[in-house]
């Protein structure tokens, strides 16, 4: 088990620069997941970490170990493909020892790791198994299995799960946690899923165009985003966004005016925080679950306001209203028996409390 | 034209059709064409066993039919160049008269092509070849298909067409300049030298199976071997190899194929009957000036087909498999 560390790395290939200088400290033990759309340098990252893409420039250290140079198999790391990669002419079990084999361990050491993983994964009953005879849950529980028996220093998952069934990925999704729960192993996890980050990581990492938008634990990326990217791409449904113009407010402090009419008080903690920015046309983001019907008492961050609701769209738990504010469409979360029908009015509360202010230039949220 | 009849006629009666009689009448139309196309495959093949069941003179008979088998035994000695031996063992079969009269003339020509022919040395001297050329062309072919396949390298993708380019030149303009050069090394007349020139033939070609073969196979399998430890070596003998069998048997009929049944080269290189091999002297033993011995070249014929028919029959799967596994990856 070891920390690895990136200083500065930059991939270019021919004319593209697919990573752009990236600096990432991973601790021992930790679960860091990288996340991020398609085509963010997410792969090329961890593929770097494994050896298998050559670094333009920067370090790699693994266990303090400057690695550049070190072909894959020094590395004393182990990698999981999204398409498992499963050697197709052996067994689970020759699969799994293959790389023991290779290092030439000793028989009995070989069946004695095998069958500790193997248990862990529940594959035991597999274990003479060809690929093609596996589901896709299977396999890719033997291609865990195959990383588990050579206790690396680090793991490595490059989408694991995109392959999978969505009720199979849930499952997985746990598993994967267990695992690394009793293996503890530092692992390093990509995924373009920014509820598989959330779910699974001690902290994410979340990439855009091959650089590092922000790094923190899921809360934190959660409640305070630094950047407009950022608060878009986690959580689900995504952060509304509306055009705003912040203004002194009559009775003193501030509030955002949001157009058709709607004019959100700024809690009074946050005065001093966007004060510099009175007078500027700003973008103002509140989370769905943030825009509730109005349940007991108002709290002192929360503003009632009315709207007509444009789309209804029940979920079960919980119903999702969406109504527009200018020409932005602004979705809410509601408890569905409170929820009104299409083209009806509403009365709705938003918890300013969450709310965030995000210059449009920069991109930053203030 | 009755082919142009059904063809012609089948969709006008789909038209008002369920879809299980339009089934129907492409089941129907796929049977007549499949049907068609095994009378037209198995013709020459069958007038060639019905030759080879006669001697010379019921061949030249214009009574009989040359379509069919022969009907009555054949007059011993009859065949021009048979030796004693060969006349005392066909003596012996003929007194089996409980078979019919064409197996007794078949086994009369097998008998003597083995006995009065060097057919024998020239079926020695066709395996000898054919399995070293085989050899030869595995041991080249699948190594450079790898790292023409598998390695990114300065000018891979170049040097894998030309390979292909390679195999596109024909034989009868190769036979010529490759005559000076097996001439230089002192193998003409020699089966050794045929060795040395058929893989000119089979590894470009096994060669560009091969790299079709090894580019299907997704590259995370050989970044998983990599990060297992295994070396380019290992990864070839224990990922690829194993993975890529059926691409490797095909490769491998292909030039057991080719080697067995070249005969440009051998017509060229050799003329010692001690080096030829069955191509070439089935024809330069059996054709005497204008002496045509059907019978028993036809019989030469069907013997020489039969390991290749044999081979085909076992690996046949296989074949299909790497070819077009091949086909759309190469
Ligand atoms: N082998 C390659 N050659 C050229 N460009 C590549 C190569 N691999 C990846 N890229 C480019 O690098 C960028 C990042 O790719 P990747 O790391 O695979 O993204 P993702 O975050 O989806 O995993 C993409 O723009 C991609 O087109
Ligand atoms: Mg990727």
């Amino acid at each position: 088990m070891a920390n690895v560390a990136l200083r500065k790395v930059v991939k270019k290939y021919d004319r593209t620069e697919a990573v752009r200088g990236i600096d990432l400290d991973i601790a021992d033990k930790e679960f860091i997941v990288l996340v991020g759309p398609s085509g963010c340098g997410k792969s090329t990252t961890l593929r770097m970490i494994a050896g298998l893409e050559e670094v333009t420039d920067g370090e790699i250290l693994i266990g303090g170990d400057l690695v550049n140079d070190v072909p894959p198999k020094d590395r004393d790391i182990a990698m999981v493909f999204q398409n498992y990669a499963l050697y197709p002419h052996m067994t689970v079990y020759e699969n799994m020892s293959f790389g023991l084999r290779l290092k030439k361990f000793p028989k009995a050491e070989i069946k004695s790791r095998v069958d500790h993983a193997a248990g862990i994964l529940g594959i035991t009953e597999l274990l003479e198994r060809r690929p093609r005879q596996l589901s896709g849950g299977q396999r890719q529980r033997v291609a865990m299995g195959r990383a588990i028996v050579r206790n690396p220093r680090v793991f490595l998952f490059d989408e694991p799960l995109s392959n999978l069934d969505a009720k199979l990925r849930v499952q997985m999704r746990t598993e994967i946690k267990k695992v690394h729960q009793t293996v503890k192993t530092t692992t390093v996890y990509v995924t373009h899923d920014q509820i598989e980050a959330m779910t699974l990581a001690d902290r994410v990492v979340v990439m855009n165009a091959g650089t590092i938008e922000q790094l923190g634990t899921p809360h934190d990326l959660y409640h305070t985003p630094r950047t407009k990217f950022v608060a878009g791409f986690i959580g689900s449904p995504a952060m509304n966004f509306v055009n705003c113009k912040l203004v002194e407010a009559a009775g003193g402090g501030l509030s955002t005016r949001l157009g058709n009419g709607l004019t959100f008080k700024v809690p009074p903690d946050r005065t001093q925080r966007y004060k510099s920015h009175v007078g500027r046309e700003l973008l103002f983001g509140l989370r769905p679950e943030h825009i509730t019907e109005p349940r007991g008492d108002l709290r002192p961050d929360c503003q009632e306001f009315d709207v007509t609701l444009d789309v209804v769209e029940p979920m079960g738990m919980e119903t999702m209203v969406y109504f527009m504010v200018e020409d932005t469409e602004v979705c809410g979360r509601v408890n569905p028996a409170s929820a009104g029908a299409p083209g009806q009015p509403m009365r709705l509360v938003a918890e300013l409390g969450n709310m965030h202010l995000i210059d449009p230039q920069t991109e930053a949220v203030i | 034209m009755t082919a142009a009849a059904i063809g012609a006629d089948a969709p006008r009666r789909v038209v008002g059709g369920s879809i299980r009689r339009s089934r129907r009448w492409a089941l129907i139309t796929s049977y007549f064409f499949l049907i068609l196309f095994a009378i037209f495959f198995l013709v020459p093949p069958y007038y060639q066993l019905a030759t080879a069941t006669k001697t010379s003179e019921q061949i030249s008979n214009q009574d009989t039919n040359p379509w069919l088998p022969a009907m009555s035994a054949g007059q011993e000695g009859l065949n021009p160049g048979g030796a004693n031996a060969g006349k005392a063992n066909l003596a012996k079969i003929k007194k089996d008269s409980w078979l019919p009269a064409a197996v007794q003339g078949f086994m009369a020509n097998i008998s003597q092509l083995m006995n009065d022919t060097d057919f024998p040395i020239y079926f020695r001297n066709t395996a000898i070849v054919t399995v070293c050329v085989v050899i030869i062309t595995m041991v080249i072919a699948v190594p450079a298909a790898f790292s023409l396949g598998r390695m990114k390298f300065w000018g891979s993708g170049v040097l894998a067409t030309g390979v292909f380019l390679t195999y596109l030149v024909p034989d009868s303009l190769l036979f010529i300049p490759l005559f000076k050069v097996v001439g230089g090394l002192g193998l003409l007349d020699s089966y050794w030298g045929l060795v040395l020139v058929y893989p000119t033939l089979t590894v470009p070609f096994c060669t560009w199976i091969m790299i079709g073969y090894f580019q299907s196979i997704p590259k995370e399998l050989d970044e998983a071997a990599l990060i297992d430890g295994a070396n380019h070596i290992q990864m070839l003998f224990r990922i690829f190899i194993p993975v890529a069998l059926p691409g490797l048997i095909a490769a491998t009929i292909f030039a057991f194929t080719v080697s067995w049944a070249a005969f440009v080269y051998p017509m060229a290189f050799i003329y010692s009957s001690d080096q030829l091999v069955l191509t070439a002297g089935t024809i330069t033993s059996l054709v005497k000036a204008d002496v045509y011995q059907w019978g028993m070249i036809m019989t030469a014929a069907l013997l020489a087909a039969a390991p290749p028919l044999v081979i085909y029959a076992f690996l046949m799967d296989y074949y299909i498999a790497g070819l077009t596994a091949g086909a759309t990856k190469g």
